[in-house]
């Protein structure tokens, strides 16, 4: 009975929340531009809540910036020109994949080149051979010979 | 020390070092792309008259402070009594930019509290506050004579970034030729 109590509320509140997240939905007659309003959404950052999508996030500023988005797309304007007006007002930092310039240079080509080197030190670890063992001399070759003729036919 | 032994050190301590640098940076703070640009345009009341409209060209002609503020945020009262400190010693005019709030509480904050500002502009639709880039009330932008604006504060203000950041920059506004 406890059990499906907490199941209960457990499914409220994941239904609260899922119903959250869209504080003040935004309706288009055209589902082209939802499509994309929803798409654009996903990738902005939210920079109150500073991991979550304009999309995810319930901050006032968030829905400013939803409004905003919304505006612009029903003037007609590109999703590039959408973007590049948030990015004129708070900086890269909004888009969620930051463009390759000089400045993220290290931050799109790091893990590559991370990759990179582990590779060169495996590949160089493996070519290492373990020691090789000084070769036999005479008296203990034939030592040897004799432990193996002894072996293949055992004394009876 | 066998060089085998000195290599994963050394790695191992410039790993610390990058990370802990990383923790001691603030990530909520995000630099401006407005800095060295013109301050955007508006046409907005003040909360003492809220149908005089006044624009971009009203901020052009002496560097000032202009100081986002609302009456729902706790952090504003922190920087408050700094506001009106350098309000009275007249080294700087601050204007305020009252952001999403409303005309009754913005003014009734101001009377309970002081005045520091030249005149507030009132934004309830935090239309301004989104062309500055404003994401978390308070900041506290540099414009100069020409309009430009040349450093932005993130947070409540407080004696050490004025006296480190902002009057230095204003003292230097102040002897650029005009």
């Amino acid at each position: 009975m406890k059990c499906l109590t907490r199941l209960v509320f457990a499914t409220l509140l994941i239904v609260s929340t899922a119903l959250a997240a869209s504080d003040r939905p935004a309706h288009f007659g055209d589902p082209a531009l939802a499509a994309r309003y929803d798409a654009l959404l996903s990738q902005l950052r939210c920079l109150v809540c500073q991991n979550q999508t304009l999309q995810d996030s319930h901050a006032e500023l968030a829905q400013d910036l939803r409004d905003e988005v919304r505006r612009l797309l029903e003037q007609g304007h590109s999703d590039g020109q959408i973007r590049a007006y948030l990015v004129a007002r708070y900086g890269d930092f909004v888009l969620y994949s930051p463009p390759l310039k000089r400045s993220t240079w290290l931050l799109w080509m790091g893990p590559f080149a991370l990759l990179m080197v582990a590779l060169a030190v495996v590949v160089k670890l493996s070519r290492r051979r373990a020691p090789q063992p000084p070769p036999l001399d005479t008296a203990a070759r034939a030592r040897l010979s004799a432990a193996l003729a002894e072996r293949a036919q055992p004394p009876s | 020390m066998p060089l085998r032994f000195v290599v994963p050190l050394l790695l191992f301590v410039s790993l610390v070092v990058v990370l802990g640098v990383g923790l001691q940076r603030d990530p909520r703070l995000v630099p401006s792309p407005l800095i060295g640009t013109p301050a955007p345009q508006f046409s907005l009341g003040t909360l003492a008259s809220p149908e005089l409209a006044k624009t971009r060209e009203d901020l052009i002609g002496h560097a000032m402070l202009l100081n986002v503020w609302a009456s729902w945020c706790a952090a504003c009262r922190d920087e408050h009594s700094l506001l009106l400190e350098l309000a009275r010693s007249g080294s700087v005019p601050v204007i305020g930019l009252n952001y999403h709030d409303e005309l009754e509480a913005g003014r009734r904050w101001l009377r309970e509290r002081g005045d520091p500002y030249r005149y507030t502009l009132f934004d309830p639709q935090g239309k301004l506050g989104l062309d500055l880039g404003v994401y978390g009330v308070p900041e506290t932008f540099l414009i100069d004579a020409d309009g430009v604006v040349r450093y932005k504060h993130v947070g409540p203000l407080t004696h050490d970034v004025l006296a480190e950041q902002l009057l230095p920059m204003l003292a230097v506004l102040a002897q650029a030729p005009k």
